[in-house]
């Protein structure tokens, strides 16, 4: 496993008051995104463990992408099982929308 | 020890054990007073329907004494028979029948003590000597969830990578050490001493909680099971 | 009960609960984010999951709190490792204190090989806490139409379960059709042959044998109804139960016994086209199979 931390600054925080997301499983070709609220409203903090070593720069890209559209106040937690680029870009968005959503 | 010693060992004051095919019936004296009841698959057979049906009636026909007596479960099996007809008559019932059969006989006042004095494996260890409240094993009983080539075909790692990786942790490689540490097994006899002593000490003590994983965790094989199962259940009553 | 109509097979562990329990009901015990993930895929170099794949919690149905676990079959095939098993227990051994019902959703190849002896114990705990939680009253019901259908240790906790739900897709067995064939040769199983594989552990014929006692359609509807009805009609583990369940086994063996192909077991049933069964839609197959199935009715 390969392990990745990233701590990004981000234009604006994530809206709605939910405490946590979980989407996505660990699988072949796929991955887990636990999404959490922190008080950093302008920090985007991402782990990663993966089964796919080497990748450091495309997880790079993915991330840079995501936390430009607005992801602050976050700590997001992935779990991968060696997901292509676009299915974490996917996953990231359905995390984070998943934590916007109104409360049920 | 062949399955003879070990019966005379457990029974000076003599018994009744017979064969059926592969499996084990009667009663045996351990002393003057302490009669058990057994019950047993032996010749490292394999666990199929109609044995695991006919194990289970038996058990079941040993329930309703007013005075309940200890069932020994002796154990030499393979895995569960693997074939056609047995899964198209449902082996996962007669498994699960066989399993709920002897933890009834402990539900219902009846001391169930497994001794595991040969193999045993994945389906049939479940439906025997793990449904005990209690198991004993002798030492050269050689237990396994599944042996190490198909775990390489599996795992697709090398067999000599596993056993390598087998001395780190007692968690995924066959054998009664590694099962004993896991806290499947509670005690290892010893067979240069007086077995029939040996089990009566075991009856002796009362059974209580199922208490396998706080062994697991004591003993290094299972760190996590106990307080996981134990956390739920505190989550779950609050 | 949000998306009712998602398929149960192709859902997640997470949707199907989701979709199985009123709206907003469920609560769940170290979730994700206690990151109880395995403490043993590490040394295979295996990437984890933080649940474990499996999710426990509780949560109501039709108004009546119950405790719900749910497996996910595309994480390790949904096996049993140490944390995972320990999930379960820990909730069955709750539901005795508590009285409470539990439904588990099975999604299962068996034991995680990797952690093969804990997952093994696990497996066998798990089947004493559901005894010991059915003689003190508690249903205990099994819901299997997942991807990894409910095999090994897993499919023995099912027949360990005071009620079973199953859709086409569900398949109970305890060697899988691959192990079989590995073991005996392709002349005795056909892994391949997906129609026999069917045929032999699949939805239909478990619900025709009286190895499931209500067949559903894919997806949450079905099961909802279902798993909503068995908790009204719980009765405890007894004597007179396995009494029964020894009868009814006996008498499955005595009347079946012979069969090499699930159409065999179909016919000697009455059915008048067995071959046209694996075809049929749930209601043209339950109106065929309703009165001429081997029922389970309290023998489990």
């Amino acid at each position: 496993m390969e392990e990745l931390s990233f701590t990004l600054k981000t234009p604006r925080p994530a809206a709605g008051a939910r405490r946590q997301a979980i989407v996505g499983v660990v699988a072949s070709g796929n991955l887990e995104v636990l999404v959490e609220r922190t008080a950093d409203t302008d920090i985007c903090a991402i782990d990663i463990a993966t089964a796919a070593h080497g990748f450091r720069a495309v997880w790079e890209a993915v991330i840079g992408d995501f936390v430009a559209r607005g992801a602050g106040g976050l700590r997001i937690s992935i779990n991968d099982g060696g997901a292509r680029p676009d299915m974490v870009a996917l996953r990231l968005a359905q995390g984070l929308r998943m934590i916007e959503e109104p409360e049920a | 020890m062949t399955l003879d010693d070990i019966l005379a060992g457990l029974f000076p004051a003599g018994h009744s054990v017979q064969r059926q095919g592969s499996m084990l019936f009667g009663e045996g004296a351990i002393g003057g007073m302490e009669v058990v009841d057994v019950v047993g698959i032996a010749d490292g057979a394999m666990l199929g329907v109609e044995d695991a049906l006919t194990l289970a009636g038996r058990v079941l026909g040993l329930l309703g004494q007013a005075s309940p007596r200890p069932i020994l479960v002796l154990v030499d099996s393979a895995s569960q028979r693997m074939s056609r007809h047995d899964e198209l008559m449902g082996l996962s019932e007669y498994l699960a029948h066989l399993a709920k059969s002897l933890l009834l006989a402990q539900q219902q006042g009846h001391r169930t003590v497994g001794l595991l004095y040969g193999g045993s494996a994945a389906g049939a260890f479940i439906a025997t000597a793990l449904a005990c409240d209690t198991l004993l094993a002798l030492p050269g009983a050689h237990p396994a969830v599944m042996d190490l080539p198909s775990m390489a075909r599996v795992t697709k790692l090398p067999i000599a990578q596993l056993q390598d990786m087998a001395k780190a942790t007692p968690v995924f490689a066959p054998g009664l050490e590694n099962l004993a540490q896991t806290g499947a097994i509670h005690q290892t006899l010893d067979p240069t001493a007086n077995l029939a002593d040996q089990l009566l000490a075991v009856l002796r003590k009362a059974a209580g909680q199922d208490e396998r994983g706080g062994l697991g965790a004591d003993r290094g094989g299972r760190p996590k099971a106990a307080s996981i199962a134990a956390r739920i259940d505190a989550l779950a009553s609050a | 009960m949000s998306n009712l109509a998602v398929s149960w097979f192709e859902a997640t562990a997470r949707q199907r609960l989701a979709a199985l329990v009123d709206d907003g009901s469920f609560e769940e015990f170290l979730g994700p984010e206690a990151r109880e993930a395995s403490p043993h895929l590490g040394l295979f170099d295996l990437p984890r999951q933080f649940d474990d794949g499996i999710i426990v919690g509780r949560a109501k149905l039709s108004g009546k709190s119950v405790l719900v676990a749910a497996q996910e079959g595309r994480f390790m095939g949904g096996a049993f490792g140490e944390v995972h098993g320990a999930k379960l227990t820990g909730l069955l051994r709750a539901a005795r204190k508590l009285g409470q019902d539990v439904v588990i959703l099975f999604d299962t190849g068996g034991v995680r090989l990797q952690e093969a002896n804990a997952g093994e114990l696990a497996i066998s705990e798990i089947i004493r806490a559901i005894v010991e939680a059915r003689t003190a009253g508690c249903s205990v019901i099994g819901l299997i139409g997942g991807r990894a259908g409910c095999y090994g240790g897993g499919g023995i906790i099912a027949g360990c379960c005071s009620h079973l739900i199953v859709s086409e897709q569900g398949r109970i067995s305890v060697s899988g059709p691959e192990v079989i064939e590995t073991n005996r040769g392709i002349e005795e199983f056909d892994s391949r042959d997906r129609a026999f594989v069917w045929r032999t552990m699949g939805g239909k014929h478990r619900y025709l044998i009286g190895g499931a006692d209500d067949f559903v359609d894919d997806d949450a509807t079905g099961f909802r109804a279902a798993t909503v009805a068995a908790l009204a009609a719980g009765k405890p583990l007894t004597r007179t139960v396995l009494e029964a369940e020894q009868h009814r086994l006996t008498t499955r063996l005595a009347r079946f016994g012979k069969a090499q192909d699930g159409y065999d077991v179909w016919k000697a049933l009455g059915m008048a086209q067995p071959e046209a069964l694996p075809g049929l839609a749930v209601e043209a197959f339950l109106d065929i199979a309703r009165d001429r199935r081997e029922t389970s009715d309290d023998a489990r």
